[in-house]
């Protein structure tokens, strides 16, 4: 059901996204301030580091033991008069939200930012059940009038500039003063908030996301800044929440360690604005609050990702860090990732979920600097298993003749040190002669990509290896 | 096979267990109910007075102003000067909370409202239930008392949280939900909020005022 992936051709996507004069303004906002607004929170709290690790033993313990705490969590959602549905597949979690709006019959529905929403391509299927979804989180909102998926899992209209929003609200809000002044940012943002209002208050369905269930109390955690999630779950009748399995953690404690270091790694803020605990439907007293409660759990692949060597992956707390640290994804932006996911833990999840045939090509999206590794929160390790992907990548044939005859061409005489040596001696004296004169090469046979953009400087005419072995000797 | 059952089962496989299995179910049983605690940062750590003013510190980090007053009695004329100087009609909506019934509002001109919030107020204030040093942010429970709708409709959100409230961490809070509601329960809806309503999702530029309150207020009282 989710929208259709253009994973497979990341490399076109890629070069798409570097010619892209007005993403690539757009991209400078993530290098500028995620960086050093995540560095300084670090910085702040002298326990962060061991936070890390807390975070990555709870995630692990949770995962260890995911079928008691759903089924733990599930119980306490009964308890309370909370709806619990399963769904294997995305299509299977559409349909359970399709059938809940059409048996209320529902006309509207608000949606808080969700990515399980877009890995389910719930909007879409809602319109086409010919029910209004509206995206009310304000980065979401302008790429829902855009036609447009998030390039980004917490920002998900980084990649769009003030004029683009200004152009899109102008077409969008025709009941508004033609003439009416959008040039500052804060008008566009009070727009937004005076249209999205009326939506709030006239819904009859509100469907969150889920940052955290809670095991011990049945309770669906979301963490914003904006506030839009909240009305979107207090407001309208009845609350869907749809979450994928391993959002659940054990207990309130458990909660509060990944909330610590949430908002440092996304945003750089100790917490962010709304961190709100939802506990089933209203209770007889209570003045506001939504009558009925559901929870939509999807599995979507993930129950077979535990045991392997991807299951580290589940750990993952969505803030957005490995993107924003990435060489690449500050080149390419999350677009050229083609699918629901961008950054290091896109190329690393998509493949799960989407196959290696679709998705396989993301995890060569990658420097192998480590950068993401080292400020995720839950310790994951992107890049080793990235390298995982490639394996089987290359494992199942799936990777370009050019990379596979490349590499049996290097493995034959690596194999063979002797010869290696040989080779690679006569060749190095032979480029030494050749390049003498200039001192560099400005072409070469077979390593056109490199000479296109610059010259190869000439060898001084012996290897590493001889020149080591030489050295040695004379130190003896 | 219904989709849950299918979905356990898998899980059950991929970790190489059946799930009958007693130590397991003891390890989980055991953690729900011990709820052991992680890392506390230092930060919050402190006797009463110094809590209220990292507390003080870390909301107005977070662009919240904070307004400290000696008692209960005179919250109602510290609102009302709040709202004189912030250019804001002198209206207010609240929920049932006792604390706040007790204040002297009679003595201010402000007009009044009570329960849930329809979206028509600009201003409201709601009782704390904690405010957490560590990272100035309130703890707020739903119920007649405080409806939720305030802490998010209103324009104005204007918070009142008692000294004595003021906790260092979020594990404390979770003792003191423990206290009220029982261990295992909460209230249907609680927040943490930790300053006004903001969004970054223009330009990555920091704008307060998103959906929720353009300005969040806080009041601390000295006693109680």
């Amino acid at each position: 059901m989710s929208a259709h992936p253009t994973s497979a051709h990341f490399k076109d996507n890629a070069h798409e996204a570097l010619r892209d004069a007005s993403l690539q303004k757009a991209l400078v906002h993530v290098r500028a301030n995620f960086i050093a607004r995540r560095a300084e929170a670090a910085q702040r709290l002298p326990e962060f580091e061991a936070l890390r690790d807390s975070a990555r033993d709870i995630k692990n313990h949770t995962l260890a033991h995911l079928d008691l705490y759903l089924e733990a969590y599930e119980a306490k959602v009964r308890e309370l008069g909370g709806e619990v549905h399963y769904a294997l597949t995305a299509k299977e979690g559409v349909d359970i939200v399709l059938k809940l709006c059409r048996e209320r019959g529902a006309k509207s529905v608000t949606k808080g930012k969700s990515m399980i929403s877009e890995e389910m391509g719930l909007n879409q299927a809602l319109e086409a059940a010919g029910i209004e979804a509206v995206e009310t989180d304000l980065g979401e909102y302008i790429i829902q009038l855009r036609g447009e998926a998030p390039s980004h899992i917490i920002a998900p209209a980084v990649h769009i500039n003030r004029e683009q929003v200004e152009d899109e609200f102008r077409r969008a809000h025709l009941h508004l003063p033609r003439d009416r002044d959008l040039s500052q940012p804060a008008q566009l943002l009070g727009e937004a908030r005076g249209v999205l209002r009326d939506k709030f208050l006239n819904a009859d369905i509100g469907i969150t996301g889920a940052n955290f269930l809670v095991a011990e109390t049945g309770t669906s955690v979301i963490v914003t800044n904006e506030g839009n999630g909240d009305l979107t779950q207090i407001l309208p009748k009845i609350h869907i929440v749809i979450a994928s399995l391993e959002k659940v953690v054990p207990t309130l404690e458990d909660t509060a360690q990944l909330l610590r270091v949430l908002a440092r790694s996304a945003t750089g803020q100790d917490m962010s604005v709304y961190t709100t605990f939802s506990t089933g439907p209203r209770r007889s007293q209570d003045p506001d609050g939504p009558e009925e409660y559901h929870v939509v759990l999807l599995d979507n692949g993930r129950s077979s990702m535990l045991g392997g060597e991807f299951e580290d992956m589940l750990r993952c707390i969505r803030c957005g860090a490995c993107m924003n640290h990435c060489p690449v994804y500050h080149a390419v932006g999350g677009h050229a990732y083609g699918w629901v996911y961008p950054g290091p833990m896109g190329a690393v999840l998509t493949p799960t979920l989407i196959g290696v045939k679709e998705g396989g090509q993301l995890p060569n999206a990658s420097t192998f600097c480590g950068r993401c590794e080292e400020v995720c929160p839950v310790r994951i390790p992107l890049p080793k298993m990235m390298r995982h992907w490639r394996e089987r990548e290359f494992e199942r044939h799936l990777s370009p003749a050019t990379v596979r005859y490349g590499l049996a061409f290097w493995a034959f005489f690596a194999k063979r040190p002797t010869l290696y040596r040989l080779a690679t001696d006569i060749g190095m004296r032979a480029l030494h002669v050749m390049g003498r004169a200039k001192g560099r090469f400005a072409f070469l046979p077979f390593a056109g990509g490199w000479t296109r953009y610059r010259d190869l400087p000439s060898p001084e005419g012996a290897t590493f290896q001889s020149q080591w072995r030489a050295k040695s000797r004379a130190l003896k | 096979m219904s989709a849950r059952d299918e979905i356990l089962a898998n899980i059950r496989q991929s970790l190489g267990v059946t799930g009958a299995e007693a130590p397991r179910r003891l390890d989980v049983r055991e953690r729900l109910t011990q709820a052991p605690a992680g890392i506390t940062p230092a930060r919050g750590q402190g006797e009463p007075a110094a809590r209220a003013a990292i507390f003080k510190t870390e909301a107005m980090r977070a662009q919240a102003s904070v307004v400290e007053v000696a008692s209960a009695a005179d919250v109602p004329n510290e609102i009302a000067r709040y709202l004189r100087e912030a250019n804001l009609p002198a209206t207010l909506r609240m929920g049932e909370d006792p604390r706040l019934a007790a204040m002297p509002w009679v003595a201010t001109a402000l007009e009044l409202a009570h329960g849930a919030s329809d979206g028509h107020d600009l201003n409201g204030v709601s009782a704390a239930f904690a405010g957490v040093a560590e990272s100035g942010t309130l703890a707020l429970c739903s119920g007649l008392d405080n409806p939720t709708t305030i802490n998010f409709l209103p324009d104005n959100h204007i918070v009142v949280v008692f000294a004595g409230d003021i906790v260092a961490d979020y594990e404390s809070v979770w003792k003191n939900l423990r206290a009220r509601y029982g261990k295992g329960e909460m209230p249907r809806t609680l927040n943490f909020v930790t300053g006004p309503s903001r969004s970054a999702d223009i330009e990555q530029t920091l704008l307060l005022g998103a959906h929720g309150p353009r300005r969040l207020h806080i009041v601390m009282v000295r006693e109680g």
